[in-house]
């Protein structure tokens, strides 16, 4: 059963053929059975789920139900959930229950779908190996030796694990396409604005966009569809009709426009990754796509203005975290200070206090100009070079990654080094871009993601060219051997 | 830019972290490391770019000033690590 795609359960459960209590069953069931070896989830929510399905079942029994109705779905623990504890990954949150439900959860229990539980993540979204997270590190399903990648790293290695078909995620610099990549799911990050922030705890405010993970673009196109659109609770949030895109995953792909950016293939990325990507660019030539190399030459700026940008925002936005109102507080503050520091310096992690004061660095007198305010002028040039570039094309492609999945702890003690992961994703965070990653093929049995970005607005033109690779080609079938897990949670 | 363990001490207490003395002098390494990488931003011409804040250079919409939530206290007060009688409790502030 956890084999079969959103569409393929749905299709089921309609037919009557299974309920959903026994689909959401199932997948609790490999929950249990194989997340000790992954550490994919903070929080499981069995009788909740269960309670829901019943409710789906009802529904489809009574002949309604909309797209999602009784199909299983996990949430990155960045997700406000009502009456669910969310904790961000973090101690600070560790016993935070919110009193609201996110935008994006609401609307897709409006669709129907059935949350499991809360997926595990970097801190407060800050890492690219899910390191960083207090609820200890995520495993990759394709090597338990491996990180799955970050910040959504539970999602990822949930869905890729069949855990659960599909799952929520959040991208500030990429995390949710490079977790996407390095265990083989299908991931994508929409425009910025797409997906409504109410709710989402918010870690870089100008750069942060919720998305999702599933097993193919067909499956991420109905969970995109459920979560897009204007919300007037999120004064970021773009006012603009969400096109069907299921609709248009069938177009044809003849005289699609296509850029290699010869900056994603430069010095750094590992040759196998390359061959990789090269191959999943002549399959879209063999439809008629029409690649063309392009540049976007202020690429090598993105990780320094980024981890300029975004630290700032964090800095500012972490500031609330104070001990008082919600959250971790000390024991026995000595005065109001003392309780502001101990609680701030007990309740974050290492990378989460790293981002802070350089964020505080950077906005502080004298600095500002030299920083922040020139980092914000790097972002324009950069996202300057996208503008021109869609002129020309009508998608980008390229890798996602220069490397596959490296092991756990490899990097954890060198913060440039793990920055450096970000370096094709983090330019659509900076001009707001929407961007995919979809499974090419494999290095040394490791998954490998094809990167393609769009223009504004056009993630239906991206789902698009995603299935109709994943039309031709079966990478997104390939599953990961089950033994090692159930060795290691036995 | 070279950080030195007094430099984390202030940021730390700008930020409003304690970090324990042990910790300072790895915190000054990452810092130096991290901001050194952004300092290449430093040798950029940005020409007449102008500084970018947002992605979709959206102004801020505005609403109608009126009531849109109602009164919680009592579901955010239970989230806190201290409260009574409707008030958040901290160290006493004025002696």
């Amino acid at each position: 059963m956890h084999t079969k795609s959103l569409k393929e359960l749905s299709a089921l459960i309609r037919r009557r053929e299974v309920s959903s209590r026994e689909v959401v069953e199932h997948f609790l069931d490999r929950v249990r059975s194989l997340d000790p070896s992954l550490n994919g989830f903070v929080t499981v929510a069995e009788e909740r789920a269960l309670a829901r399905a019943q409710q789906a079942d009802e529904r489809l029994g009574a002949g309604q139900g909309p797209a999602l109705t009784g199909m299983p779905i996990a949430h990155k623990d960045i997700f406000c959930t009502r009456g669910l504890r969310t904790t961000c990954g973090s101690r600070m949150l560790a016993d935070f229950t919110p009193p609201f439900d996110a935008t994006a959860v609401q609307k897709l229990d409006t669709a129907g779908a059935v949350a499991l539980g809360k997926t595990n993540m970097d801190e407060f979204a800050m890492g690219s190996s899910n390191e960083t997270s207090y609820f200890g590190a995520v495993r990759n399903p394709w090597d338990l030796e491996r990180v799955p990648g970050g910040s959504s790293g539970g999602s990822a290695a949930a869905v890729a694990a069949g855990l659960v078909p599909a799952a929520t995620g959040t991208d500030t610099g990429g995390s949710i396409r490079q977790p996407a990549a390095l265990t083989g799911v299908t991931g994508i990050k929409p425009t910025y604005g797409r997906v409504s922030r109410y709710g989402m705890i918010a870690f870089a405010s100008s750069l942060d966009q919720g998305g999702c993970f599933a097993r193919s673009a067909e499956d991420a196109a109905v969970v995109l569809q459920a979560m897009a659109g204007f919300d007037p609770k999120d004064s970021t949030s773009v006012d603009q009709a969400v096109p069907d895109y299921a609709a248009g995953l069938e177009r044809e792909l003849k005289g699609l426009r296509m850029g290699l950016p010869r900056e994603y293939f430069a010095e750094g990325l590992e040759p196998g990754v390359k061959a990789v990507v090269q191959q999943a660019i002549e399959v879209l030539g063999e439809q008629g796509v029409e690649v063309v190399e392009v540049s976007l030459p202020h690429t090598e700026l993105a990780v320094p203005a980024y981890y300029v940008v975004a630290p700032a925002e964090a800095s500012s936005n972490l500031a609330r975290y104070d001990g008082v109102r919600y959250g971790y507080r000390c024991a026995d503050p000595l005065d109001l200070e003392d309780l502001y520091k101990r609680s701030r310096g007990e309740g974050f992690g290492r990378e989460v206090k790293r981002r802070i004061m350089v964020g505080t660095y950077v906005l502080s007198h004298g600095y500002y100009d030299a920083y922040y305010l020139q980092a914000q002028k790097v972002r324009r040039l950069i996202s300057d070079d996208f503008r021109r570039v869609f002129e020309q094309v009508d998608v980008i492609a390229g890798p996602v990654t220069q490397a596959p999945a490296f092991r756990l702890g490899e990097k954890i003690d060198d913060p440039v080094a793990m920055y450096l992961n970000d370096i094709y994703t983090i330019p659509a965070n900076l001009a707001g871009l929407p961007g995919m990653s979809v499974p090419a093929g494999f290095v040394d049995g490791l998954p490998v993601g094809l990167q393609l970005i769009g223009n504004y607005f056009g993630e239906g033109r991206l789902l698009n060219v995603a299935h109709r690779f994943q039309q031709a080609t079966d990478w997104h079938r390939r599953r990961p051997a089950e033994d090692a897990m159930r060795a290691e949670a036995s | 830019m070279s950080f030195q363990s007094s430099d984390v001490s202030k940021m730390a207490h700008l930020s409003r972290l304690a970090i324990e003395d042990q910790d300072l002098t790895r915190f000054a390494h990452d810092l130096s490391d991290i901001l050194e990488m952004a300092g290449r931003l430093q040798e950029v011409d940005v020409g007449d770019a102008g500084p970018m804040a947002h992605p979709l250079d959206l102004t801020q919409r505005l609403r109608a000033d009126v009531v849109t939530e109602g009164d919680e206290r009592e579901a955010f007060q239970s989230q806190a690590p201290a409260a009574e009688d409707g008030l958040y409790l901290v160290p006493r502030v004025i002696e």
